[in-house]
């Protein structure tokens, strides 16, 4: 009796330091008890745990949701999302920058004003000159999104043409004197601070080399820096000892002292090692068959929350069958998304979807053709529907292939997928590869993939980065294993409608929403891809942990929960 | 029989055979069926092997009309009625968060007696299914794998010289390589892609891929042996007499050489069966054998991987699929080892 009271005291305690925290955060006014609470909790080694490390540790280069979220708490860039609970964290704040600068030149010019006396952990200033290296250095490296991010930055075309020599004349000017630089954009770009707000984009020393640094550490600015990195073996992150905070809604003080991330730990393993309390978190989503103990006799340590992203099933627009819009059609009429919402773990862990844009995301308006009673939400399948679409699309008994990855849930929506396919009356199969060359496998038209399972998991909260990312011309490349229009579909007139959707967000983002809203309509009576469900995100944390903040841009807040 | 038809190997070891007492010569083979009729572990064994053999032959009927189901279809929607009750075939959590989603448990009824898998499907059904699927490889590999090893091995040993020299070193490359290793990296190849062979299309998915990789990587086990025990009879004296006769090499071949090897081949036929069954089982596992909608005991422990801990059966009956029939086979393998070629028995 007791002890459940003692329990009890302790879980209100945290319940309610938690909100205090959350609260902290989103202004100044309670500085003084967040204060109080870095005093109370800061401390401890904090212990994560993943199935594999995610490669290089370099800002500029990685492009995964795992090492995203420890760049939160090493680096900076001009621009941050802020580092709060959920919503909130798609909201852009100034960061190495000391304020959010307005646009000139009708959108084509930003002059952001450094803050002074930050420094690098090795001791250096961040300067201006900083700045303008650090950005041609995105160029230099061939950077995952140089290309697609950063190439509307003046002196972006010279620079994807010769990395390196590249200097980004004229495009990011510094001013020593007067700690500026300024950023000449060839085109009005709605989402230039987005773009620049995520790592690769992080503010680094002039002096780094141009080359992806591996799992070597290039001193930042952030809280935390990487003491040592070994992928077989674990990551070692120690307090920053030139970090002072100058922002808590961008780079807020940590308050583990030390934050262990060990590699090679598989998911059951993991789930019994944050129960027994021997690590703190787990990266990868818990198994399908211990959700429901979790569920139940573990409530208190499990946040699910949402995230923006979709499952999907690109469709090949050129390729048979799915050359025919009636089979792309059909096979959004049969697909029963409450049974793959099953597969994925329940209604509480995913959302069935016939949309490309996800839910509470900018441009989404709730609308689903491919449902029993079309109208706003997803009911039931129409299988009589889809056949009779079949029927006259006079490709029944063709030879189908699903492509899947070889996970667990892939490879179960995979195989639903070859149900629904053969119910429909085309000879069926699936083929589940390798996660490690499944993506780049399904997206190089070589490989001749008619359909495949995929996710997409948004960089930033805009419209584009989902409808003009994966479905417009630009982003198809036959032959090309960067393809990201997996269903190679092209379609000049929606090209253009986007064009125009970007340019209206320069000025107007409600109104562009809106255009978006109707793409996202258009896109789906195209039928492209299946959308299938948006998931949600499990996190299991030991008893220790305190204070889980979530951000629905980047995740589990690492540095501001506490472990004791 | 015959006793005319018996290979002459009794001739082999025969210098003496005068000073035997006369009496009625028995073939070799009806003296290993002697033999094994008395042996209780081989007659047990290969009955559990007739029972496992049937019930994965009778898959259909159990599936059609027992079990009343499709287990090759996702039924992730559906409910059964089992005494009175309806029952969901995938039942979302329901107490604390209501995280995951269970599938139905063995009912110890016609349908889902097994339970169901992630797609809920019948487990009992596909373990039928899975296993035709699994005996159909192994049995093929084995066969593919004898006959190649034989033909390898025999010409090896026979011929000699340089001929026995490049085949003896295709031999060891291939034996230098681990099996799985071998096996996973042309499964992955073949795989991905379908490919001709002359006329004939052999597809991404198609079962004729496990068999023939199966097949392949093994032939080094068996052609090794069989072609020392051809080294061993070219220099016996009844292959130097029928020489001697002016009997032509092809001939002789045929009629002394192969005849005496078929012992060495018949005792690798059980024990290749059970090896393959579980490369089968292990390709499978690691989705690199039989592909889906096809089902085998190794996909089926695949499906059931994530299901450990709420339905472990899932996993649990095709492994003790495997384990009862590779245990079967081993036992036969060694009864029939023991009866075909005594000499062996003491190895």
């Amino acid at each position: 009796m007791s002890r459940t009271l003692h329990r009890l005291k302790i879980t209100t305690t945290l319940f309610a330091a938690g909100l205090f925290a959350q609260a902290a955060l989103a202004g100044g006014a309670q500085a003084q008890d967040r204060k109080a609470l870095l005093e109370e909790h800061s401390g401890g080694t904090m212990i994560l745990s993943a199935v594999s490390a995610a490669g290089t540790i370099d800002p500029q280069v990685n492009y995964t949701a795992e090492f995203w979220q420890i760049f939160q708490m090493t680096y900076d860039g001009l621009v941050k999302f802020k580092q709060a609970s959920r919503s909130e964290g798609f909201e852009i704040v100034p960061d190495l920058a000391e304020a959010i600068p307005e646009p000139e030149d009708g959108g084509k010019t930003y002059v952001f004003k450094l803050r002074k006396g930050i420094k690098f952990a090795d001791g250096s200033d961040v300067t201006p000159e900083d700045v303008v290296a650090s950005f041609q250095r995105i160029f230099k490296i061939h950077g995952p999104t140089s290309g697609s991010f950063y190439n509307n930055i003046v002196g972006a075309d010279k620079c994807l043409a010769d990395a390196e020599t590249c200097t980004l004349e004229g495009g990011v000017v510094a001013d020593d004197a007067a700690g500026t630089i300024t950023f000449h954009l060839m085109q009005p770009d709605s989402e230039f601070f987005d773009k620049i707000a995520v790592p690769h984009a992080s503010i680094l020393p002039a002096k780094t080399e141009a080359k992806d640094s591996g799992t070597s550490y290039i001193p930042g600015t952030g809280a935390y820096v990487i003491e040592s990195y070994d992928p077989n073996d674990k990551m070692v992150l120690k307090r920053n000892p030139h970090f002072k905070e100058w922002s808590v809604a961008a780079q807020p003080q940590g308050f583990p002292d030390e934050i262990v991330y060990r590699f090679g730990m598989k998911e059951e393993s993991a789930i019994n090692a944050i129960q027994n309390g021997q690590i703190d978190w787990m990266f990868d989503p818990p198994p399908a068959d211990r959700l429901n103990e979790l569920g139940t006799q573990y409530a208190d340590q499990v946040h699910v929350n949402p995230l923006a992203a979709f499952w999907y099933a690109p469709m090949n627009t050129n390729l048979a069958p799915f050359d025919n819009l009636k089979v792309r059609q059909a096979v959004n009429f049969a697909i029963d998304r409450n049974a793959l919402v099953n597969i994925y773990g329940g209604p509480v862990l995913a959302q069935p979807t016939c949309q490309i844009l996800p839910p509470d995301f900018p441009g989404h308006e709730d609308s689903c053709l491919y449902t029993k009673d079309p109208g706003t939400a997803w009911s039931a399948p129409d299988m009589e529907k889809a056949k009779q679409l079949v029927e006259e699309s006079g490709t029944a008994g063709q030879k189908v292939t699903v492509v899947a990855e070889d996970t667990a849930t892939s490879r179960a929506v995979g195989t639903y997928l070859q149900s629904v396919l053969s119910e429909l009356g085309y000879d069926a199969t699936m083929q589940a590869i390798s996660p490690n060359i499944q993506f780049t496998y399904i997206q190089n038209t070589d490989n001749k993939v008619q359909i495949s399972v995929s996710q997409w998991f948004m960089d930033y909260p805009q419209a584009s980065n989902f409808l003009n990312v994966l479905l417009s011309c630009a982003s198809f490349t036959p032959g090309s294993d960067s393809s990201i229009n997996i269903a190679g579909y092209c379609n000049k007139d929606l090209d253009k409608r986007m064009a125009e959707a970007m340019q209206t967000a320069v000025t107007d983002p409600e109104a562009a929403n809106k255009m978006w809203a109707k793409l996202d309509k258009a896109f789906m009576e195209q039928a492209p891809v299946a959308p299938l469900f948006t998931p949600k995100n499990v996190d299991f944390v030991s008893k220790r942990v305190g204070n889980f903040i979530f951000s629905n841009q980047f995740r589990w807040v690492i540095d501001q929960s506490w472990v004791q | 029989m015959s006793d005319a038809a018996a290979p002459r190997q009794m001739t082999e070891t025969g210098g003496d055979a005068a000073a035997i007492p006369a009496r009625p010569s028995q073939s070799p083979w009806r003296r290993a069926w002697r033999i094994l009729r008395r042996d209780k572990a081989a007659i047990g064994a290969f009955v559990v092997l007739v029972l496992i053999v049937a019930a994965c032959l009778a898959a259909p009927i159990y599936a059609n009309d027992l079990a009343r189901t499709d287990p090759f279809r996702s039924t992730l929607s559906g409910s059964i009625v089992i005494d009175g009750q309806t029952r969901k075939i995938m039942e979302a959590s329901t107490t604390g968060l209501g995280l995951g989603t269970t599938p139905i448990g063995p009912t110890w009824h016609w349908q889902y007696m097994l339970g169901a898998d992630n797609q809920g499907r019948d487990v009992a059904a596909r373990l039928l299914y899975g296993g035709r699927n699994s005996l159909l490889i192994a049995t093929a590999a084995t066969l593919i794998c004898l006959v190649l090893a034989a033909a390898i091995g025999t010409i090896a040993g026979f011929f000699g010289g340089w001929v026995d020299m490049v085949l003896s070193r295709i031999l060891e490359v291939l034996w230098a390589f681990p099996v799985y290793l071998l096996a996973i990296s042309l499964s992955i190849v073949l795989l991905t892609t379908e490919f001709w062979i002359g006329p004939f299309r052999i597809g991404s998915g198609s079962l004729i891929l496990p068999i023939v990789i199966i097949g392949i990587i093994y032939v080094p086990y068996i052609a090794r042996p069989v072609r020392g025990r051809v080294l061993s009879l070219r220099h016996s004296e009844f292959v130097l007499a029928a020489k001697g006769l002016g009997i032509p090499r092809w001939r002789i071949l045929l009629k002394d050489i192969l005849p005496n090897v078929t012992t060495t081949l018949i005792v690798y036929i059980p024990i290749m069966m059970a090896l393959n069954i579980v490369t089968e089982s292990a390709l499978s596992f690691l989705s690199i054998g039989v592909q889906p909608p096809d089902a085998s005991w190794g996909t089926i422990i695949q499906d059931g991987q994530g299901l450990l801990y709420t339905r472990p059966m899932v996993a649990l009956a095709p492994g003790i699929a495997i384990v009862l029939t590779v245990l079967a086979l081993n036992v036969l393998g060694d009864s029939v080892r023991d009866a075909v070629d005594p000499r062996t028995k003491l190895r």
